[in-house]
This record gives structure tokens, sequence and C-alpha cells, in this order.
């Protein structure tokens, strides 16, 4: 079984993000970057895969400028066995990033796609959906626990409600929640040998695809600020102001 | 112009953040409202007051009793791509089914608008709240999310304003089964819509103690809520968590214990009208942006809160 985990690079999920000057977009000079987490879970989810003897291959993808193969090299290092670099220069949203990985399925014909379920820098939540609308797949969401059998993938999601329970036949997407796993940290000699695994590059400009960006950001602002507060000093003065100042309860 | 608002429920009832994707909805114009269920009747009684609304489009069958995104994204491609906006909750089903729409429409899904500030100009949070995007559409179909606690909710009045219709009919593909579901049960009101929450995270230190807080939502008729390390640690379950990847509440008194106020879970909360944040750390970020902190620990601050509100 071949496993596809599309991995990002979006600014570490410590660092405290700014808006610019002129409102154009958030500060991305000297920020420290990472893989997205929630993609750290998606390729965990399939090592494990391996581990258990289910999944044979993982190839780990990354679209966008070339720094992008950092990330990718992460997941080597994590235990992907090979990468997928699809060199990107113009800007890309999920709806393109979908397409894109539509024609990489068509191309190596996974059986699963494991993704993270929202890249924490645009929060869209819809990439992996897109993926599964595209290739007429069947898709599970949010997942927090997953187990294959024969040509089926059952997974556990996490809704609003509580956990829902569904089986997708294969091949399928899942999009991964925080309770899937705990990623492994790379060792180093597992570094080392990620060095010397391949890396597959394509460009998105010979997919023939359109991926011109559909939502043109005008603007990017600071969201409004709270203003401070105070500290009390007992209980009960924090009763006297919930009912007195505040009128809250 | 034509506004489609696909209703969220669970069969029985409407879920609350329907009506403030309503509320949005009428901002676009010409606002239909579907619903799929197993049983469409109690929900339509409860959408047929709705003022400013026209069509409520219905399918009842069985297959969508689950709402899986397979179908239902397929049946709203078939029936309604002569619309011009298609608007969800941002609800665990909303983000299940409206970007797996866009897919199948070939348009950029416009997820968890907190502003409509024209009819192809919509805001909307990125890096967990931490920056709001103005963006433009260029799609001719726009899908888009609504994050409910944005929105006031639409009026109902006490005509009814809706038409019932029969519409489409479902091909299932069978690409999915659904088995069965962990609902978590409570007494409690529900979270996102509730007026007080009471949140706990990682301070806690075990299920057992978060016994103490919850005595404190119940005096205070609160829902509970919780931070993702305290999820993680398997203290409560996944639906309590408030966050940039959980739930977004904004009540009126919100309620922070044990939590120090990482960006990820202010995200969640940070518009709520009144916070108190109670941490035995004075240092904690929870105290820059509560309104009122008590720096104590919480085993003692809890149970006398308990104690001396009547
Ligand atoms: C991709 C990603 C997504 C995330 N999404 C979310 C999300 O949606 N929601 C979310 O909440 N987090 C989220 N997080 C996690 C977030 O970064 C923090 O790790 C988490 O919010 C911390 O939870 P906490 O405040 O309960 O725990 P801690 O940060 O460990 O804080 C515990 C606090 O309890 C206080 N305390 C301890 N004992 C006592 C006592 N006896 N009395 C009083 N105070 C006490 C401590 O002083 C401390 O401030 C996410 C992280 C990542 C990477």
């Amino acid at each position: 079984m071949k496993i596809l985990v599309p991995v990002k690079r979006v600014v570490d999920y410590n660092v405290k993000v700014r808006v610019k000057k002129d409102e154009t977009d958030v500060e991305l000079d000297n920020v420290k970057m990472s893989m997205n987490p929630f993609d750290e879970i998606a390729v965990e989810e399939a090592l494990r895969l391996k581990e258990k003897g289910v999944a044979s291959e993982i190839i780990a993808v990354s679209i966008g400028l070339p720094e992008v193969q950092e990330t990718i090299r992460n997941a080597l290092a994590m235990g992907a066995d090979s990468g997928i670099f699809v060199n990107c220069t113009s800007k890309l949203e999920p709806l393109s990033v979908a397409k894109i990985l539509t024609s990489i399925c068509n191309k190596i014909k996974p059986d699963l796609v494991i993704m993270g379920k929202q890249a924490i820098d645009d929060d869209m939540n819809a990439t992996g959906q897109m993926l599964s609308a595209m290739l007429n797949w069947g898709q599970a969401t949010f997942a927090s626990k997953l187990e294959i059998q024969d040509k089926k993938i059952k997974v556990g999601r996490e809704i609003d409600g509580g956990i829902e329970n569904i089986e997708v036949n294969l091949p399928a997407i899942v999009t991964t929640d925080l309770r899937l796993n705990e990623p492994r940290y790379a060792s180093l000699p597992n570094i080392m040998k990620a060095k010397r695994k391949p890396i597959d590059e394509m460009k998105a400009e010979d997919l023939n695809i359109d991926i011109e960006p559909r939502l043109e950001i005008l603007k990017v602002e600071e969201p409004k600020s709270r203003e401070a507060g105070i500290m009390v000093k007992s209980v009960d003065e924090m009763i006297e102001k919930l009912k007195n100042e505040a009128k809250v309860i | 112009m034509k506004t489609l608002v696909v209703v969220d429920h669970n069969n029985n009832k409407l879920d609350k953040s329907t009506l403030n994707t309503i509320k949005a909805a009428i901002q676009l114009e010409n606002v239909d409202l579907l619903v799929l269920s197993d049983s469409c009747k109690d929900i339509c009684n409860e959408l047929i007051n709705i003022k400013n609304i026209n069509n409520i489009f219905i399918n009842e069958n069985d297959e969508f009793k689950n709402q899986l995104a397979e179908d239902s994204a397929n049946f709203i491609a078939e029936n309604f791509k002569d619309y011009t906006n298609i608007l969800f909750s941002n609800t665990s089903n909303g983000k299940n089914i409206a970007p797996r729409l866009a897919g199948l429409l070939d348009t950029m899904i416009i997820p968890d608008v907190i502003e409509i500030v024209d009819k192809q100009t919509f805001k909307r949070p990125i890096y967990a709240g931490n920056a709001i995007a103005t963006c433009k559409s260029k799609n001719k179909i726009n899908i888009i999310t609504i994050r409910a606690t944005a929105f006031e909710e639409a009026e109902i009045g006490d005509e009814n304003v809706g038409k019932i219709q029969e519409i489409g009919s479902l091909t299932t593909k069978n690409l999915t089964k659904y088995l069965n579901s962990e609902l978590t049960k409570s007494e409690r009101p529900e979270l996102t819509s509730a007026d007080i929450v009471v949140s706990g995270g990682r301070g806690l230190g075990s299920a057992e103690n978060f016994q103490i807080l919850e005595k404190l939502a119940d005096k205070l008729g609160a829902a509970m809520g919780a931070s993702r390390a305290a999820v993680d640690a398997g203290y409560v379950p996944n639906d309590w968590q408030v966050g940039q990847t959980g739930k977004i509440v904004a009540p009126n008194l919100y309620i922070a214990v044990g939590i120090s106020g990482a960006i990820q879970h202010l995200a969640g909360m940070k518009d709520s009208k009144v916070i108190i944040g109670i941490n035995k750390d004075e240092e904690a970020p929870i105290f820059s942006i509560s309104d009122y902190g008590l720096a104590e620990d919480l085993f003692k601050a809890v149970p006398e809160m308990e104690s001396k509100l009547n």
C-alpha cells in the first residue's frame, strides 16, 4: 500500500505573528518556519501504518518555492521514503493545491492520502475535502483514530458532538486531528539518512492546470484588541465585580 | 443573484448556528434554505417563521440521516449550481461538506467568514485570529462558511414565510459508510451558544478534579469548555476543546481556570464579552486578555467561588 502525505511549510506555531505595517500580509522575514503541526501528525500516522506492515511506501509532497524542500526533508527524516517537490512561484490557495495534488495522485496512484485538517497559517480547513471531491474518493476528515481492514479504512472523526465512526472505501483521503497521535522527533542518524533519500522535482506550470488564485487579498489587518483588565485580590472581589460592574451573573 | 443556506441540524433540531448563517445570508439577497435529512418536518417548523427568506427546499431521504459529505456535496452540486452564494455554518458538518462542494464546483471556498463587506468581499481570521484578511472573490459561485459568533441571529416572526418545496433526488455513490457515534451527553447548555462558559486546562490535573469546575458551571448554568492540553490528557471529551482548531465561543462570560492562555486557545474565546482568568501564576498570558484576573490556586478559589454564588 502506497501512502501520499502532503506537507506544508508554515510559520512555527510558537511565533507571535505580526501584521506588516503596510497591511499587505503578516511579517514573514526572519520568522521561524516549520512543518504544519497537523501534517506532522499525518506523517507520523503513515509511518505507524508502515511499521505495522500495512503500508509499504510513504511519499511526502510539498508545493511552493524551493524552501519547501526543507519540509520534505523533515518528513524524510521522520521516516518517509521519498519526496516530490512541485516548484511553484505563484501564490497558492487550497483550490490550486488540490488540483496539483489531483494530478499527482493520478500519476502515482496512492491507496491513501493522509493530510492535515488545516494549515495553521491560513486556517482554511479545505484542501483534503477539495482533493477528495476532485478525485471522487471518499473522505474521512478530522481523524482521531484509524484502522485499515482489507480495502477499507475505519476512522473515528472528531465532530462537534463527540466522535463519529465511519468506514471509507480505499483509495481515500484522511485529514488528521490533534488526537490521532503524537509525532516523533527525527533522530540525528535519520536526519543524515534523509539527505540521501530521493526527491523528485516537477514544475507546477508543466501540469497545465489553472492555478490562478480566486481570492484576492485586499488587506491584512490587526484584529480588534481587548482593553486591559484588572487583577482582583480575592474571590469576594471577583464576585462583586461580576455582579455589579460587569453585570454578567 | 440567489443565496442558499444549507441548514445544519441533527435530524431533530436545528443547530443554532444556522440562524447566524441565515442572518449573514440576508446581507447577500434572495435567501433560500435547504434541509437534507431523513426527517425534515420538525426542522422546517423551526425555520418557517424566519423573516426574509423565500423557499425552504427539502429532500427527505434515509441516506441523509448521517450527513455524509459525499452525498450532501453531490446533491447540492447537482441541484444548486445556478446559485451565486451557498452558505454553511462553520460547524464540523459545514467544514466537512462545504469544501468538498467547492471542489466539485471548481470554486475557492471562503471559510470562517466574520464580516461581509460587500457581495464579493469578505473578512476572515488567519493565523489563529492574529490577523484579519479581507478577501475579494473572483469566484462565479461563492461557497462560504460563517463563524456564528460574528453574526446576530436571524429574526423569527409569527407568520409563515418560507414556502416548503421538495427538490431533486439523491443517487448515492456509497464511497463511505456511517458506523456509529459516541456523542457526549450533557444536560448543560451547548458550548458554542451558551451565555456563560467555564473552561478548564492542564492546571486541573485530572478528570476527577474537573468535578470542582463542573459544580461551578452548574451553579452558573454554564457550559463546560477546555484547553487542548486538558483534552489531550484525557480529562475531558474532545468536543469541549475551545480554540483555533476546536470550537469558537463568544459568551457573555468566559471563565478560564488553570489555562495558561496560549494563542491557539485565545483564538477560540477572545471575543467573549467578559473574560476572567484564574491561575496561580500571576505572569500567565491569560491575564493579559482577562477583564478580571485572580492569581490564586484554583483548588482554593473555585470551591470558594462556587460556595459564595447563589
Ligand atoms: C496545531 C496546534 C493547534 C492547537 N489548537 C489548540 C486549540 O484549539 N485550543 C487550545 O486550547 N490549545 C490548542 N493548542 C495548544 C496550545 O498551544 C497550548 O499548548 C494549550 O492551549 C495549553 O493548554 P493549557 O493552558 O491547559 O496548559 P498549560 O499551558 O500547561 O497551562 C496550565 C496552566 O495552569 C496553571 N495552573 C497549574 N496548576 C494550577 C493551580 N493549582 N491553580 C491555578 N492555576 C494552575 C499554570 O500556571 C498554567 O498557566 C494547539 C497547539 C497546536 C500546535
